[in-house]
């Protein structure tokens, strides 16, 4: 089998995970280029607004701090050596942006300088005004620019590829603007591909977020886990659910029901509005269900940080209120409510990104990486802290991208004596050329997205988790029934959509298939048949592997705890 | 309310392509974005309708296409505020760049212009331990310039690139000004003189309409400005952009008003004949049309010319 190109490494997505990681990998030696479904300054880690959490010690702060409020925020389900290696390097990660060219707020000495985000006793998020995530990426793609590493810009990925070992060799992708199919051919493939928050209904996640990544791997072999841990973010707007940062509450906002009161006093009282997102989110929907909501909301209130105040530390979203619901935070507060953000699941790895493991405690994909929100390494366990992702992307990314251009120097070229391209071009032939006025994607997209926020969403119980289990296997049998009206090959987008809804409904029966099998409450995942934490049985990560025709095959591993033991959880 | 959105259509796939116009009628909630017309279009109506859109927020930068006639982001434009109750909008791919279909243009030329500046930082020497130390002033005036998403809706509307597609453009000047006024960054010199060059920072005509589109405020003409402050604070070699603009102040300071013959001469040099008789035509043109300005010694300062002086030296001093 012919390929058009060969890599060592090969990094799917350009959004600060993947870029760190071609970077690191690059610096390693390797030959390294990203093949991503948009330019890379189109990807979703522009959206990450807050900031980037580091403990640095030489302004006094301590890593085991961070790593403490992290394994607490992750409701102990996070791998506390994992959290361990993201606290103790993010110091140096962040000088290394700074080096970058990152242009973060300075204090008074000129140094950088931080603001307070949620779960955290102190203020250790470094920021670029509410734009960290944009300016990060923009600056990676600077590095990427200079350091001359090919970027195959809209190329969406179908399906990876395994040599005759069982390795990862490599990928199968076609050029949107072409429709051209071609194999690519990498000793090792870094995932990086992002989240998959367009499974849900409304979302604070952009329309590219469709989990694609992780469907992908997972039908590889790769086991995805934790998937039902989905964070919902405390502030976002009504409608189409575009986030409003956790820097308002950082900075000084407050939360208001209809009464006016600042209700958090009520569920967490030392850290009030800055509790986890988790409890913060629930604290918003039991108001909101008591009565004590506006139209389906509770309220932002930054009025007394003052105009000036705002403009600085809070431009964009004061630009965002204004323009997307029509109120000016310097005057008036802002309605907003729980909404899906972020999946602490993923693609489970190890603390190098592999995607499988040496010591064979569990199966995977030899070969392959990730990195990112992609990813499940697992650093967020139930509950991720604000800032705490884009410290993912930078730590995480690099040393997926270090150790597979060290993995890649081990390997020869990889050799297939079978695998074609085939099977994927003949499918999209096939959904190109499916007849008449069939269902449209958009339509199973929507009932996928409102079914998963209605049943699998801050609170949880069994019979509507079941009824969404059982809507989602509809959808499943109806996806190969879709038609779209777009014949042509070249930029397909209903083509896009149709295959990203595909990945997304791998991915949505992942989230319930692992909600239903943890039978307690721990971190976002909220059940109120088991109302209860249960450590006994429940201390431990699920996973889940893809089988070909039937649900998803279960399977555990201890959760991996250093120095932190469960305690209850009081904000 | 209702609304008409007249979308012009390219489908390179035709047997013969040609764009052409389609009409969509929608029924709109007030609060709606163009994007949310063209999403309701391309899922409920026609899904062959081809856009870029992903963040719906202003951030992502690849729904900039022109509505009504001017470069925006579709996803931060409201449609109530285009078109008033059964009023057609008119949606139209970017200008200045191919188009590949519909309303997705090709950015390739766009990000070619944008390597061109060298769009990373250049220190000097090993980096410090920790981090650059610079004043909070030094670096948080960068903000606005880093809050640039690439999104190309200044390069679609620059009426220089329109005519003339050497010019670097507005996207990259703001760009490479990012870099110049970054006190970490030691190549500034190197940057400006690649910059004085023809297509670089003197070829702006300063229409404003990169201002006037740009949907974060970058104000890409505002840095293309600074940018020619700061060549001639560093003496960039003499060029006719940078000698158009010394003469130009050193007119206006000695009389008041443009002297634009004098203007001409003095900015290609008495020796450049070839630019000089290029400028005949358009002499000849002003001779017909009765608009030959006094120039020279014929050219006397306007009355209160001290008044002006005075200007001249007291923004010479607080400089």
């Amino acid at each position: 089998m012919t390929s058009s190109s060969s890599y060592d490494v090969l990094v799917i997505g350009a959004g600060l995970a993947g870029m760190r990681a071609a970077l690191a990998a690059h610096e390693q030696g390797a030959s390294v280029a990203i093949l991503t479904k948009v330019h890379p300054v189109r990807s979703h880690s522009n959206a990450a607004q807050g900031g980037i959490n580091a403990a640095m010690t030489d302004r006094g702060d301590q890593w085991e701090d961070h790593a403490f409020e992290t394994v607490k925020g992750s409701d102990y389900l996070g791998d506390q050596d994992a959290i361990e290696v993201l606290a103790q390097e993010a110091g140096e990660d962040i000088i290394a942006l700074e080096h970058m060219g990152v242009i973060f707020n300075r204090n008074e000495e000129g140094r950088l300088g931080t603001r307070r985000f949620g779960g955290q006793k102190r203020a250790r998020t470094f920021f670029v005004s509410d734009f960290t995530g944009q300016a990060i990426l923009h600056v990676l793609y600077e590095q990427i620019m200079q350091a001359q590493i090919p970027v195959y810009e809209e190329w969406f990925v179908t399906s990876l590829v395994k040599d005759d070992h069982g390795r990862c060799a490599g990928l199968v992708a076609f050029e949107i603007r072409t429709g051209d199919f071609a194999f690519f051919c990498a000793k090792a493939v870094i995932m990086a591909s992002g989240g998959l928050g367009r499974v849900y209904e409304p979302s604070t996640n952009a329309l590219i977020c469709t989990g694609d990544g992780m469907a992908v791997a997972y039908r590889a072999g790769a086991p995805l886990m934790d998937m039902e841990m989905v964070q919902y973010h405390p502030t976002t707007l009504k409608g189409k659910g575009l986030l409003i940062t956790e820097a308002a509450r950082g900075e000084g906002g407050y939360l208001l029901n209809s009464k006016g009161e600042r209700f958090m006093e009520q569920y967490a009282p030392n850290m009030l509005e800055l509790a986890s997102r988790d409890v913060v989110s629930r604290a918003e929907h039991i108001e909101i269900n008591e009565g004590r909501g506006i139209k389906g909301c509770v309220l932002l209130d930054c009025r007394h940080l003052g105009r000036h105040f705002i403009q600085d530390r809070l431009g964009q979203i004061h630009a965002e209120a204004k323009t997307f619901a029509n109120v000016d935070l310097a005057e008036e507060p802002l309605p907003i409510r729980p909404g899906m953000h972020y999946q602490m699941g993923g693609i489970k790895t190890d603390i190098d990104g592999r995607c499988w493991d040496p010591q064979g405690h569990w199966k995977g994909v030899p070969g392959l990486f990730a990195a990112g929100e992609t990813a499940c390494v697992s650093l967020h366990g139930g509950n991720r802290l604000g800032a705490n992702s884009l410290l993912e992307t930078v730590v995480f990314g690099r040393r997926a991208g270090r150790c597979a251009a060290n993995y890649a120097k081990t390997l020869p070229t990889p050799h297939m004596s079978h695998t074609t391209i085939e099977p994927d071009r003949q499918l999209v032939n096939t959904i190109l050329a499916r007849p008449g006025q069939g269902e449209r994607p958009a339509a199973l997209r929507l009932e996928m997205g409102t079914t998963m926020n209605r049943h699998v969403s801050v609170f949880r119980e069994q019979e509507g988790m079941e009824t969404a289990y059982q809507r989602i296997q509809d959808l499943k049998a109806r996806w190969p029934g879709i038609t779209i009206q777009d014949k042509g090959h070249i930029f397909n987008t209903g083509l896009v959509a149709a295959l990203e809804l595909g990945f997304m409904l791998d991915c949505a029966e992942a989230i319930i298939v692992g909600a239903l099998t943890r039978k307690e409450s721990r971190g976002a995942h909220f059940r109120t048949d088991y109302l209860d934490r249960d450590d006994e049985q429940w201390l431990k990560h699920i996973l889940l592997y893809h089988t070909p025709d039937g649900p998803p095959h279960v399977d555990y591993l201890p959760v991996r705890i250093t120095q932190w033991q469960p305690q209850s959880r009081v904000y | 309310m209702h609304t008409t959105l007249r979308i012009r259509r390219f489908n390179p796939e035709h047997d013969q392509p040609s764009s052409y116009y389609q009409e969509y009628a929608l029924e709109i909630d007030p609060s709606d974005s163009v994007l949310d017309g063209l999403i309701k279009i391309r899922e409920t109506v026609d899904d062959s309708l081809t856009l870029r859109c992903s963040c719906r927020g202003a951030i992502c930068g690849s729904c900039g296409m022109r509505i009504n006639g001017h470069a925006a982001l579709a996803c931060k434009t409201k449609m109530a505020s285009m078109a008033s109750e059964g009023e057609t909008i008119q949606v139209e791919p970017m200008n200045n760049m191919p188009v590949i279909k519909d309303l997705v243009t090709d950015m390739a030329p766009f990000w070619s212009k944008i390597r061109q500046v060298h769009p990373w930082l250049q220190p000097e020497g090993p980096p410090p331990t920790t981090e650059y130390t610079a004043s909070s002033e030094a670096m948080s005036h960068l903000n606005g310039v880093m809050a640039c998403i690439m999104c190309g809706v200044c390069v679609s509307d620059c009426t220089v690139l329109e005519v003339d597609h050497r010019f670097v453009g507005p996207a990259a000047l703001a760009k490479a000004y990012r870099f110049v006024a970054d006190p970490r960054d030691t190549s500034s010199k190197i940057r400006l003189d690649t910059l004085n060059q023809p297509g670089g920072m003197w070829d702006c005509t300063r229409c404003m309409e990169c201002i006037q589109v740009c949907p974060k405020s970058v104000a890409p003409m505002d840095r293309i400005m600074s940018l020619r402050a700061k060549g001639l604070a560093a003496k960039v070699s003499s060029t006719c952009g940078s000698r158009h603009a010394e003469v130009f102040t050193d007119i206006i300071k000695h009389k008041g008003i443009l002297d634009e013959p004098m203007l001409a001469v003095r900015t290609f040099g008495l020796k450049n004949v070839g630019r000089l008789m290029g400028m005949l035509p358009l002499v000849w043109q002003s001779v017909v049309k009765g608009k030959v300005p006094l120039s020279g010694p014929l050219h006397r300062p306007i009355p209160g010319i001290q008044q002006i002086q005075r200007l001249y030296k007291r923004v010479r001093s607080k400089q």
